[in-house]
Order: structure tokens, then C-alpha cells, then sequence
């Protein structure tokens, strides 16, 4: 078990101190993308953009936060890809998903470190933030784009906007499950160990794994 | 709000309705170009250059008489010169002024997220206001045309204002001024369509023109700025005048039903979500429960 986070007793290390940080690296880079989004998206929101540097200004932010905001996902790929893959007992979440959000955990079936709610949103962010940014690069330099290539840009305007509200989607429901729904998953993700009681009902097959063997490297689902 | 004292019919990115609506009643103003009297002088050029204070570009050549392939941020006005070999009249060399066209559907105002960084007046003049532009270039997708040209070192987006602080003064504008040979027109655009249409019917008749027409494209309900062309069948001839402009699709795409989705979608899924949590509320753990007992259920 890594040395850089203290686990009070009762509890057990779930997220390393690299983990949290790229974790919100993504986090914050990715609230700003999406409110400085939102200013351009609807001129309801347009006063976003004031209050996020003003007009101009968040224009080019929003770019370069994007640039960070994909090394972010990125660094995440490569931490957490080899635990992301599906399994067999993700699809029996995913059959007994009208019981996890009606709250009926008893039958729901026990799962590794991540369920597979949670390899959707990580492959979801993954494939759409590569395509934001193509798209956003492309929406960068429009004057770059010469005009018998137009069509790239009209492809744009239309994918990374909708891109964008599928992201939207997915934050929404992770903030609200992480926040709201999962008492002890912020902490997880704060200052890195969730009780043992968290861990057994929700990652089962992961706290067996590392309730054997504290030293386990996290490498498997 | 704009420099220009005209009754304002559509702001870019602008929340809600435009303020002072319908309050005035104003003459649509209109450009006529007559591209079969245009001598390719580039007087207009250099007018344009002259009114809006900038200093003349080094130009391209590329074989022809055209100053310069495409119209640039800082220059607003460009005769495009094309070779056109005609099976009745010959080897015709085609010289057509190219400038924004002032649409009456402007796919740049559209396109814009930026509260006032473009206005249409009632008189169809489309303006940008470059203190309220954020440089994002948008209105260069939105653009069926080529014309709004991204500055880089003023991080914004410039082009034609058809001359609307000399408009709002009653004057016309400079190019028109500056034009020898009479063909360029300016004045209200049923006048300047009729002009139009008397001098194709010219053509048709009297100098064996049997295509000669008015270009003011349907697709974009019209311009504030019309050609007179030889062969109104064939825009594409003069230096790629678009043959049935309109706002990029997926521009529309994106301005009206995507908008709309995204909108219900963010707002429906907070609201379901503000009922999940009444209804089922967080979920509970066992050591939970033998804390506070019989609690949450
Ligand atoms: C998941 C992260 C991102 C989200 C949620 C996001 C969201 C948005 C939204 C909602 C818009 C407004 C689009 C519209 O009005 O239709 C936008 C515009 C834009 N995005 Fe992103 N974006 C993200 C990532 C990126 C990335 C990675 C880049 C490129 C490096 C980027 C560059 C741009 C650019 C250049 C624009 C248009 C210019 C502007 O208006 O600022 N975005 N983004
Ligand atoms: S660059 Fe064009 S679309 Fe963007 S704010 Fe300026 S005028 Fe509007
Ligand atoms: S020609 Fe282009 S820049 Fe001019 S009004 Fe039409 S869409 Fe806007």
C-alpha cells in the first residue's frame, strides 16, 4: 500500500495521492470548459464568461484549460485502463441496474475496484474529450482552415458542441452519485481511504483483494 | 450599442428581444453592382482603404490583376479578375467586387455566441462591433461567403460595414463614391432591384446576353448588396459567387434543434435527479444504519 496517504484504522486506502491529483486536475479543468462552454452556448449564460475572465479572455482560456483538461484524461488512461475493462460481473450490474438506483443494494451483484457504471464514464470522457479536441483545435484557428476545407469547421461547429452535452451528461451524474448518492465516496477521492463497510458493499471483489494482500498493486478490475 | 443611430432589427448572442423594436420604420438600403460595366479600375479598392484609415497591403500576385487571392481584415473591398472563355462572346475577362453582402439571413450573426458583437439594422446593414467581439471566429462558419477575416493581433474579426457611419450621415458609401464608370449604385432596394432588372433586360435584348439576370440569393432571403452578371446561371464564373448560397446546415444544426435538446436534456436530468434524491435518497451502509437506528429507511 503506498506511503503517501495515512488510512485512520477502520479504513482502506482506495485512491493514491497520484490518483487524486490527476483526478482533480480533470475536475477542475473540466468545470471550467463547461462553464465557459456554456457562456457561448447560450446567450442566457453568456454572463459566464464575465464572471470567468471576461469575454475574450475566456475565449482563450477555454482552449488552452482544454489542452490541460485532455493531458488530464490522458494521465487517467493511463493509470486506470487496464482496471476499465468490462467484465463478467459488470453485466450483471448493468441487469441489476433498476435495483442500484432504486437504492435496493442487497441485489445488486458485488463488484471490482470500479463498477461498470464507472467504466462508462471513464470511457466516455475518454472518446469525447479526444474528439473535443479535435473539434476545439479546429474551432481554435479558424482562420487557419483554408476555405476549400470548410467542411472541416462545419463538422465542428456541430461535434463539439454535442460532444460537450454528453460530457455534460456524464458530470452531472458522477458529481450527483459521488457527492449525494455514495455517503464516503469524497472523502475517497479527498483524502484517499473509504470505511471498510463502503468497500465491502460497494467493490466487494476489490476489498477482498486488498483486505488478503494490503501491498496488491491496483492493476486489475 | 453601435455607433450607427439606426433602428436595430437583430443583436447576435443576445438574450431575450431586441430592445426598442419596431419603433421606427427605415428604408432598406441596397448596392448595386453591375459587373458588365465594372472596368476592373480598383478604384473602390482603394476608397475603401482610404474611408476606413488603412494603409495599403503588400498584394499577391497570382497571375491575374487580382490585388490578392481573398479579401483580408484590413482589406474590405476586392475585385476578384477571372478568364472566361464564352462560346458566343469570346475570351471575356470577368471582374466582380467582392465584399460582405450583407445578408438578410446573416449566417455570421447567427453563428455568434457574443452579446452585440454583430447587429443588423432595419435598413440591412450588418455590422460588427468589434469592442464586443471576443475573437472566437464563429461568424466565419456561419459565413456562406468567405468575407469576416480574423485579425491576429487584434484578436477579433473584421469586414465591410458597407460604410455605416457615412450611411447614418447620408452620404453613400465610399466605394460607390469613388466608382468612374458609373457602375456602382447606391439607394433603397426596391430602386436598386429595378435598376438591376432594367439593365439585365438591356443585356438580354440589345447585346445578346440571353443569361443575363440580378443575383440577390433566395436561399439567404436576400442581400443588401445585388450583382448585374453576364450569365446569372452561372455565378461560380466570377471568382466563386456562390450559385445557391445558404447558412451551413449543421450551423443551423446546431443554432436551433441541437440547442434546444441540449437545453430540455441539462435541465430535465437536474430535475430528475432533484426527484431521485426525494424519492430513494442517498444510499445507506450498514454501518450507517447501526449508528442511527432505523434510520433511513
Ligand atoms: C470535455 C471538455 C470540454 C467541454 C465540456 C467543452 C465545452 C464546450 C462548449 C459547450 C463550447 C461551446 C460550443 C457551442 O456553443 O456550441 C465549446 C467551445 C469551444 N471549445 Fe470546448 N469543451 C471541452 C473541451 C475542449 C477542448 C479539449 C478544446 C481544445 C483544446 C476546446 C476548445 C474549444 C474551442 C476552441 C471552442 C470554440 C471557441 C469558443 O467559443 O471558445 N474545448 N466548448
Ligand atoms: S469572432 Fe465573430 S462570432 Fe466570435 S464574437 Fe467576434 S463577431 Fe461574434
Ligand atoms: S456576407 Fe457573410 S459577413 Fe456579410 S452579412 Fe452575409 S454572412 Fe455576414
Amino acid at each position: 500500500m503506498s506511503e503517501d496517504t495515512r488510512v485512520p484504522p477502520g479504513n482502506v486506502l482506495r485512491y493514491s495521492f497520484p490518483e487524486r491529483l490527476v483526478h482533480w486536475l480533470a475536475g477542475f479543468s473540466y468545470v471550467y470548459l463547461m462553464l465557459t462552454g456554456l457562456a457561448f452556448w447560450s446567450p442566457w449564460l453568456f454572463w459566464l464568461a464575465f464572471a470567468l475572465g471576461g469575454g475574450t479572455i475566456s475565449r482563450e482560456l477555454h482552449s488552452w484549460v482544454g489542452l490541460i483538461f485532455v493531458v488530464a484524461v490522458l494521465l487517467m488512461f493511463r493509470m486506470w485502463h487496464r482496471q476499465m475493462h468490462e467484465t463478467a460481473v459488470d453485466k450483471e450490474w448493468w441487469d441489476a441496474i433498476p435495483h442500484y438506483i432504486r437504492n435496493e443494494d442487497e441485489y445488486v451483484p458485488t463488484v471490482g475496484r470500479f463498477n461498470g457504471g464507472q467504466k462508462l464514464l471513464f470511457w466516455g470522457f475518454l472518446w469525447c474529450g479526444l474528439f473535443l479536441l479535435l473539434s476545439g483545435l479546429i474551432l481554435w484557428f479558424p482562420n487557419w482552415v483554408p476555405w476549400n476545407l470548410r467542411y472541416l469547421r462545419y463538422i465542428a461547429v456541430i461535434v463539439h458542441p454535442s460532444l460537450a452535452l454528453i460530457t455534460i451528461g456524464l458530470f452531472i451524474i458522477h458529481v450527483y452519485m459521488g457527492l449525494a448518492m455514495e455517503r464516503g465516496a469524497l472523502i475517497s477521492m479527498t483524502r484517499g481511504y473509504v470505511t471498510i463497510a463502503f468497500a465491502k458493499r460497494y467493490h466487494g471483489l476489490w476489498y477482498n483483494r486488498v483486505a488478503d494482500d494490503p501491498s496488491a498493486k491496483n492493476e486489475t478490475p | 450599442m453601435s455607433s450607427a443611430g439606426f433602428e436595430i432589427r437583430a443583436i447576435s448572442g443576445h438574450a431575450g428581444p431586441v430592445p426598442g423594436a419596431g419603433l421606427k420604420r427605415e428604408f432598406e438600403v441596397c448596392k448595386l453592382i453591375d459587373t458588365t460595366t465594372c472596368i476592373g479600375c480598383k478604384a473602390c479598392e482603394v476608397a475603401c482603404l482610404e474611408w476606413n484609415g488603412y494603409s495599403f497591403s503588400e498584394t499577391k500576385f497570382d497571375n491575374s490583376y487580382q490585388t490578392m487571392p481573398e479579401t483580408s481584415w484590413n482589406y474590405w473591398n476586392l475585385i476578384k479578375f477571372n478568364e472566361h472563355e464564352d462560346p458566343d462572346h469570346g475570351l471575356m475577362l470577368l471582374m466582380r467586387k467582392d465584399q460582405c453582402m450583407h445578408c438578410e439571413e446573416p449566417g455570421c450573426l447567427a453563428a455568434c455566441p457574443a452579446d452585440n458583437a454583430i447587429v443588423q439594422y432595419v435598413n440591412g446593414i450588418v455590422d460588427f462591433q468589434q469592442e464586443h467581439c471576443i475573437g472566437c471566429g464563429y461568424c466565419i462558419s456561419g459565413c456562406p461567403f468567405n468575407i469576416p477575416k480574423f485579425s491576429p493581433d487584434a484578436r477579433k474579426v473584421f469586414k465591410c460595414t458597407l460604410c455605416v457611419d457615412r450611411v447614418s450621415e447620408g452620404l453613400e458609401p465610399a466605394c460607390i463614391k469613388a466608382c468612374p464608370t458609373g457602375c456602382l449604385h447606391f439607394g433603397t432596394k426596391p430602386e436598386m432591384k429595378e435598376l438591376a432588372e432594367t439593365r439585365a433586360e438591356q443585356l438580354r435584348e440589345h447585346s445578346g446576353f440571353a443569361n443575363a439576370g440580378v443575383y440577390d440569393p433566395a436561399g439567404i432571403s436576400g442581400t443588401h448588396v445585388i450583382y448585374v452578371l453576364h450569365d446569372a446561371s452561372n455565378p461560380e464564373n466570377y471568382g466563386g459567387l456562390p450559385s445557391n448560397p445558404r447558412i451551413p446546415w449543421t450551423v443551423q444544426l446546431w443554432k436551433h434543434p441541437l440547442k434546444w435538446i441540449g437545453n430540455l436534456a441539462i435541465v430535465g436530468g437536474l430535475l430528475g435527479l432533484v426527484v431521485h434524491y426525494l424519492r430513494f435518497g442517498p444510499k445507506t451502509l450498514e454501518e450507517d444504519k447501526q449508528k442511527k437506528p432505523g434510520a433511513g429507511q
